[in-house]
């Protein structure tokens, strides 16, 4: 406004004013470059966190959902256990030849000659193999269901599933993709019957590794990182409570002090793998620690959070105003009264906020679990700490290293939970901080 | 207690820090002792069992003996889930030992010989025994100090002051670990360095320029592999130097805005939307540029050769360089601009009003007067920000790949101090080898490197935060 204004008077003054205006117009182009700039660099941040985002969700919100095959499984007891020998030995019934259940109900959907082998096979292969173990639960967990038959809901197999959702070029010449022009067309059919229809993917949340896109689920690794959680909350918590109040209540100001001043802002910028390589050579080879168990992965991600726990008590226990101190102090109450009654309760929103972001970032961290060898392929829940298990992070880092389609987007929905779970605890810091934040 | 002079006036402590008390007297102790017997305990049990191993092991060497020791206990683990008429079975010789564990879930590696039950049940006696002496002894010692201290107590003992000084011991000593975690890492892998450089000498690693490991297989031997540190640290500074490239102009000047064009309306949306960029996990970061970064810098660059060359060849890869650096710039813009726009901010009104009353556009005041004010700071904040680059672990091992090669192109791939500590350190591991030692020495060098990063950036934001308080 005022470049303008000045611009348009220039051209009736003197020749000095002129030169000074013609300057006054650089001054101020620069200022409105300069100003653009900082503008241009806000954008580009945003730009990349909603790339970042987008990049996310669009590939990870088809992961909630999973392709389902329902077939009427007559549960023939000439298949499952031909010669009536459940009742002396159970084990038979883990041992069955579950799949030809199956294929029998495929082959009648489909309605293929049974005895045109490729094709049977190619049906088999729409089904995940996983439908073996699911249809050997259901026997065993109610034998009288055989002979009887019963409508069950398969997963299909990872790259049927992702034909489903439109992910797989069905454009390339057949020889070069996964998924046949033959399973196509049944998959067509099936569709129109209804037998095969996109089910929330409930599997996504409950089960634990495997090398089938289908049938890998976080649950096992959300288990192992809700273990590391509690002990970081258990441990660090408290020690860093303590800490922080010894060093800013009780400690002497001398170079002892000072020492661990600095030392604890250092540790706390201490790239996060080398806390992994501490825990590798002390808790696991020096200790005797079971390698990959929650608990030193716990035990080292306790390590890491210290610091921030540290330092955002200490700040929250500066901000209580001396006056509060003065007056418990002068009531009478001693020094250790004054701290547990009076100043740490008013301190304890700062505490809990650093606490809930020290955890956030331990939640995500990837790089020290590495080491301590919680890339591991764990299957069943772990019933204890002491089990082998691995965490949310490092179960997204192993499913990135697969080459499947199905495994992208199981990546990226497992990328979406665990930014769900931050997105929460980072909220609740800043509601806690709002609620009950102070101005003295 | 509070009885003993019917007024609670009288008593010098409440009645609560003698209850404490008293508690404190109870559980230390025993605590004490109890952690003792269970660290102690093992070791002469071990010894024990060691001595009763028949002389034709021991004759052996320590390695057998060790061996056949580990074998016990799994016998000894195994004995007890047997039940008594499976147990007279086995050690009678009637049923196979082997057999009678394998059915109980516990794998035994060779049939097991008879003088194996025997240690196995002395050693699982041993270990009963001192359960059992354990236990009376910590339960004695926490009814002796319970005892103790009640008997100690009156209207005029300072309970509270004991108590006191026991919670402040205890403040001390969570205060201390902070040292110890330092002392920890130093000593750790200070003592698993020594014993890489025992095998490879330390010029050979801190001059040598080829990195090949040469994971040979278990008890082959002979093959020493290299282990020069230059390429891995090359690859590291070039990858935060790109990153540090795209992050430092962009941060730097979003903090800029923001701390002084910016209106309140604007700032509170847009600073915590770029901080959410610093809550985000690395690992998705790295997951960020393996899919979305790599390829598209990969495509583009077929493209762009396309267009000028008509050879529509890729010249980026995937994995390179700049898909590293870049999506690691990404990572750090909110540390930069978070850290400068706290020291920006830091500088005094007075500076900036002197400046704009003698006619300086805010432009003109933010470069001559506050930039140069804010300098050392945010020489400080870039500091940390690199130490934090060079430290970054997962965007590298995604992006980065893992050829370790001294070359200039940012478009192709290099190797960092990282992504080789993590290499060398996933999959099975025995912890004498050169190859898995060597992750501790160039864990160290990175611990150092950030060490002097740190501690210089930490010193000049100190100064900078004095000058102006």
């Amino acid at each position: 406004m005022t470049d303008m204004t000045s611009s348009v008077q220039s051209t009736f003054v003197r020749p000095a004013q002129a030169r000074r205006d013609i300057g006054i117009k650089r001054r101020y182009a620069a200022e409105r470059r300069f100003k653009a700039y900082g503008l241009t660099a806000i954008l580009i941040g945003l730009f990349f966190l909603f790339v970042l985002l987008w990049t996310v969700v669009s590939k990870g919100y088809t992961a909630f959902q999973q392709t389902a095959i329902t077939l009427p499984i007559e549960f023939s007891e000439k298949i499952i256990d031909p010669k009536n020998e459940r009742g002396a030995n159970p084990a038979k019934l883990m041992t069955a030849n579950y799949p030809l259940l199956v294929r029998d109900a495929l082959v009648k959907a489909l309605g293929i000659d049974p005895a045109n082998k490729p094709l049977v096979k190619q049906a088999t292969d729409m089904v995940s193999a996983s439908a073996r173990t699911q249809l050997r639960d259901l026997v065993v967990a109610n034998p009288a269901i055989i002979g009887t038959t019963a409508t069950v809901s398969l997963l299909a197999e990872g790259n049927i599933d992702s034909a489903n959702k439109g992910q797989i070029d069905l454009t390339v010449a057949e020889a070069n993709r996964k998924v046949k022009d033959q399973q196509i067309e049944w998959m067509k059919k099936l569709s129109e019957t209804g037998a095969m229809a996109k089910q929330f993917n409930t599997g996504l949340f409950t089960y634990g590794a495997s090398s089938r896109p289908e049938a890998s689920g976080i649950g096992v690794a959300a288990l192992g990182s809700l273990y590391m959680m509690l002990i970081v909350l258990v441990l660090a918590l408290p020690i860093g409570v303590a800490a922080s109040i010894y060093l800013e209540e009780f400690a002497p100001k001398n170079r002892l002090t000072d020492l661990i001043e600095v030392n604890i802002n250092n540790l706390a910028a201490v790239p996060s793998i080398v806390y992994g390589l501490l825990g590798l050579s002390i808790f696991i080879n020096f200790a005797g620690m079971p390698r990959s168990a929650a608990v030193v992965g716990g035990l080292v991600l306790t390590l890491m959070t210290l610091p921030t726990i540290i330092i955002a008590t200490r700040a929250a226990l500066k901000a209580v105003p001396p006056s509060i101190r003065s007056a418990a102090l002068g009531l009478g109450a001693s020094k250790m009264q004054t701290i547990f009654h009076h100043v740490l309760p008013l301190a304890m929103p700062g505490v809990l906020t650093g606490t809930i972001i020290g955890l956030a970032h331990a939640l995500g961290e990837t790089a020290p679990l590495l080491l301590i060898g919680m890339v591991a392929f764990v299957v069943d829940y772990p019933g204890s700490p002491m089990d082998p298990s691995t965490a949310l992070p490092v179960q997204i880092y192993m499913w990135a290293n697969e080459a499947e389609r199905a495994f992208v987007e199981r990546t990226s929905g497992a990328i979406m939970i665990l930014l769900i779970f931050l997105v929460v605890m980072n909220l609740g810091a800043i509601l806690l901080r709002r609620r009950f934040e102070r101005r003295w | 207690m509070a009885s003993s002079k019917g007024k609670l006036s009288a008593l010098h402590s409440l009645p609560g820090y003698h209850g404490v008390y008293v508690a404190i007297w109870a559980v230390l102790p025993a605590a004490f002792v109890l952690a003792v017997w269970l660290l102690a305990s093992p070791f002469f049990i071990e010894n024990s069992v060691r001595s009763a191993l028949p002389d034709t092991v021991k004759s052996q060497g320590a390695a057998t003996t060790e061996l056949m020791l580990g074998q016990v206990m799994q016998v000894a683990n195994g004995l007890k889930r047997l039940s008594s008429d499976e147990l007279a079975a086995v050690t009678s010789g009637s049923s196979n030992l082997r057999e009678a564990l394998a059915a109980k879930g516990v794998p035994m590696a060779n049939a097991g010989e008879p003088y194996m039950v025997e240690a196995a049940q002395h050693y699982n006696s041993l270990r009963d025994g001192s359960r059992w002496v354990m236990s009376l002894v910590v339960l004695i010692i926490a009814i002796a100090g319970a005892v103790f201290a009640i008997r100690g107590i009156s209207a005029p003992f300072r309970a509270r002051n004991r108590v006191e000084r026991v919670m402040l011991g205890t403040l001390l000593v969570a205060s201390s670990i902070a040292i110890l975690t330092t002392v920890g890492i130093v000593g750790s892998m200070l003592s698993e360095a020594i014993r890489f450089f025992q095998s490879v000498s330390p010029s050979a690693f801190f001059f040598g320029t080829v990195w090949d490991p040469r994971f040979s297989a278990a008890g082959s031997g002979g093959t020493e592999g290299q282990f020069g540190l230059l390429p891995l640290l090359a690859g590291t500074l070039y990858i935060a130097l790109v990153a540090m490239l795209f992050a430092v102009p962009v941060g730097l000047f979003a903090a800029i805005y923001m701390a002084e064009y910016a209106k309140p309306v604007v700032r509170g949306i847009a600073k915590p939307l770029l901080e959410i960029l610093a809550g985000i996990p690395t690992i998705v970061y790295g997951f960020f540029a393996l899919v979305t970064v790599g390829p598209f810098l990969r495509d583009i660059s077929a493209q762009l050769n396309g267009l000028v060359t008509g050879n529509y060849v890729n010249f980026i890869q995937a994995q390179s360089v700049l898909t590293a650096g870049l999506v690691m710039g990404i990572m750090l813009i909110p540390f930069v601009s978070s850290l400068s726009d706290d020291i920006i901010t830091q500088v005094p009104r007075s500076l900036r009003d002197g400046s704009l009353g003698l006619g300086a556009t805010r432009s003109e005041t933010i470069k001559r007067v506050i930039l140069p004010a804010a300098l050392p700071g945010i020489v400080g904040a870039l500091l940390l920000t690199a130490s934090r680059a060079v430290g970054e672990t997962m965007i590298v091992v995604l992006a980065a790949g893992v050829a370790a090669r001294m070359q200039l192109n940012p478009f192709e791939a290099m190797t960092t101090v990282t992504v080789k500590i993590v290499n060398q350190l996933t999959g099975d591991l025995e912890f004498n080898s050169p190859q898995t030692l060597v992750a501790f020495a160039l864990g160290i060098t990175l611990f150092a490197i950030t060490l002097c990063l740190n501690i210089y950036a930490l010193y000049i934001v100190r100064k900078y935060r004095e000058q102006y308080e």
